[in-house]
């Protein structure tokens, strides 16, 4: 982990009408880090992201991805920046009419039109299994997969470019919890492998304790804390509380702590 | 930034050596993979000493040169070796595409599939309209469950509302009419029948024929889309856990305010299309509206009448029933509940038509001509 930041959030403003969703937040995100981010309903996680890699305009504050400033900019002139990461939208967001292995293509013909038919063909297959679908599933179409190798499919979408940053947008949710599981060792195998940083909304607990470096937490329109969950269990915001120390998050503790154990005796 | 991928062939005693130099990453490639595709012939070993970064993708370009010509892979750094191992694992033959079927065989299917389709459809719909029926008895034996309500809520979103569109179409189509006729007309010196024209045709189908279109258009399709959009979010389900009857309290509703709705339309689009047909004959064949309404009530008898209003409330039954039935076959995802709306309306106008046939030949047997 470098002191420089990949992202780069001040004093960031969303409202949609009259409602303020995000006021003066501020955030940073470091290279090789999975930062978690949590937040109640409706605190804007989505919009968070959203706002990031630039798909909504925010009311003021700035944004700085790979020290290029992101707001105001159209799309032609991020190119470079955009190039560089990957998105996995909540659905998979797949292209419905393509099948998975032409989805995973559509980036890299997009960003690099002179790469051979042969070429794109074989970085497909290997992202296609990378992400852990079987070789059958690269000629199939997104509607006949199911939800978790849908997900997986988007991320071998998402990483067609071999980005630097992936944004994954509750990547468990909708998943059984072997499925989620598998997920989670995914996303981290993924980055220690391919170094990645990863941006991760999650509303699962266990994917916070399994796998993230830092989570930060959404409330009030800002990022009231950032740090590893030991450091957010010292605080005393009453909905850092309650989100940790309910009843959820004292199970996925006691099962992280568990999975401790047994690797130690092991 | 980095330096383009490059490389450089040696050789020494023990036989050839390719050096890589500058990043192998996606961005920096380049023409590397064809270059390198030239290289013919036994390569002892590849060395990536001189590369300064590599992704996955150079990683796969990398080994898969290594494999083919059999050299061994040297100077990798820590995360080069990672990568290579990670790609090489990954390596397992992938298709990109369902395997193509001869296209004599795709169309016989696509044919077979598409009369399938049509039979089940026909049944289906068939079996829609037999279930209606029994719920319409159900309602009459218990008229409490009846929902006036939803009934006249859908007769404002049928009928009211359609006024403006319906009311300005029929209006253009009296003129269209009337000047197609008086220019055909005027050459037998004949333009007088231009009035027994627009009288006779409206009443009897333009119409209710052009209202129906309208109405499938514009009912049709929105109740296509909305019940099966509830289909997909489970509504209908959810329905018929409580024990509602998603017939009596969706599609009841819906085929009754369009049963009633048409011929009030229908009857309302004739009238305006009369009165547009009558200013083309006053503004351009001047023939006064005194003597175009007298001249009207002689030549149109009252069968006429009789003749759209007994097709309007068929039709919008059958606009109810397939918008109806389309919505109810919604199944998975939000692709469906487009197809399905184009259907319903396409099924829709077509049995209207088909309909209109069988009435023409039914009113001139039993002597409404």
């Amino acid at each position: 982990m470098s002191d420089e930041p990949v992202i780069r959030v001040r004093g960031l403003k969303n409202c949609f009408g009259d409602q303020v969703v995000h006021e003066d937040l501020n955030l940073d995100v470091y290279r090789g880090e999975i930062l978690g981010v949590v937040g109640g309903s409706g605190t804007g996680k989505s919009v968070l992201m959203r706002s990031i890699i630039g798909l909504q305009t925010p009311d003021a504050g700035e944004i700085e991805v790979f020290g290029e400033p992101i707001i105001g900019r159209d799309e032609a002139e991020t190119v470079e920046v955009r190039k560089r990461w990957g998105v996995l939208f909540q659905g998979g967001a797949l292209f419905s009419t393509l099948t998975v292995a032409e989805n995973v293509q559509v980036p890299l013909r997009e960003f690099y039109p002179d790469l051979s038919q042969q070429l794109l063909n074989e970085i497909a297959a290997y992202k296609v299994v990378m992400t852990g679908l079987p070789p059958d599933a690269g000629p199939k179409y997104p509607a006949e997969l199911s939800g978790g190798m849908r997900k997986r499919a988007g991320i071998a979408r998402a990483l067609a470019l071999d980005p630097e940053l992936l944004f994954l947008d509750e990547p468990t949710a909708g998943l059984d919890p072997i499925a989620a599981a598998h997920f989670d060792e995914l996303t981290k195998g993924l980055r220690d492998t391919l170094g990645l940083t990863v941006f991760l909304i999650t509303h699962d607990l266990d994917t916070l304790y399994a796998i993230c470096d830092r989570v930060a937490v959404l409330a009030d329109k800002k990022v009231i804390a950032v740090g590893t969950i030991p450091e957010l269990l010292a605080l005393d915001h009453p909905w850092i509380q309650e989100y940790f120390n309910g009843p959820r998050g004292r199970m996925a503790a006691a099962t992280e702590e568990r999975q401790k154990e047994a690797e130690v005796t092991r | 930034m980095d330096a383009p991928a490059d490389f450089v062939e040696e050789s020494d005693a023990g036989g050839r050596v390719v050096r890589f130099s500058g990043a192998l990453t996606l961005a920096q490639v380049r023409d590397l993979p064809d270059r390198l595709g030239a290289i013919e012939g036994p390569v002892r070993s590849v060395d990536l000493s001189g590369a300064e970064r590599i992704d996955t993708i150079g990683a796969w370009i990398v080994r898969r040169f290594a494999r083919e010509h059999d050299a061994s892979i040297e100077g990798a750094s820590e995360d080069a070796e990672r990568l290579i191992a990670e790609v090489d694992r990954a390596d397992q033959p992938v298709r990109m595409r369902p395997d193509p079927v001869p296209s004599f065989y795709r169309v016989l299917e696509e044919v077979g599939a598409a009369v399938a389709q049509a039979g089940r459809t026909l049944l289906g719909l068939l079996g829609f309209f037999g279930g209606m029926i029994v719920s319409i008895f159900e309602v009459m034996t218990h008229p409490r469950r009846f929902r006036w309500n939803a009934v006249i809520q859908r007769f404002e979103v049928v009928g009211v509302s359609a006024l403006g569109i319906i009311g300005l179409m029929s209006f253009l189509i009296g003129i269209v009419i009337a000047q197609q006729g008086a220019v055909q007309l005027q050459q037998f010196g004949a333009e007088f029948l231009t009035i027994n024209l627009i009288g006779r045709i409206t009443l009897r189908e333009l119409g209710v024929l052009m209202t129906a279109i309208m109405v499938a258009g514009r009912s049709g399709s929105a109740f296509a889309a909305q019940i099966g959009t509830m289909k997909l979010t489970e509504e209908i389900d959810a329905m018929r856990t409580i024990g509602v009857s998603p017939m009596e309290a969706l599609v009841l509703p819906r085929v009754l305010a369009a049963v009633v709705m048409m011929p009030l339309l229908g009857f309302y689009a004739s009238v305006i299309a009369i009165v547009g047909g009558g200013i083309f004959c006053w503004i351009s064949l001047d023939i006064p509206p005194v003597t175009f309404v007298t001249r009207l009530r002689e030549v149109v008898p009252i069968t006429d009448l009789w003749v759209g209003l007994v097709k309007a409330p068929v039709f919008g039954a059958i606009i109810a029933l397939t918008g109806c039935f389309q919505g109810m076959q919604v199944e998975g995802d939000a692709e469906q509940v487009g197809l399905r709306t184009t259907a319903a309306v396409v099924q829709a106008i077509f049995l209207v038509i088909v309909i209109d046939a069988f009435f023409a030949v039914f009113f001139e047997r039993i002597g409404w001509i």
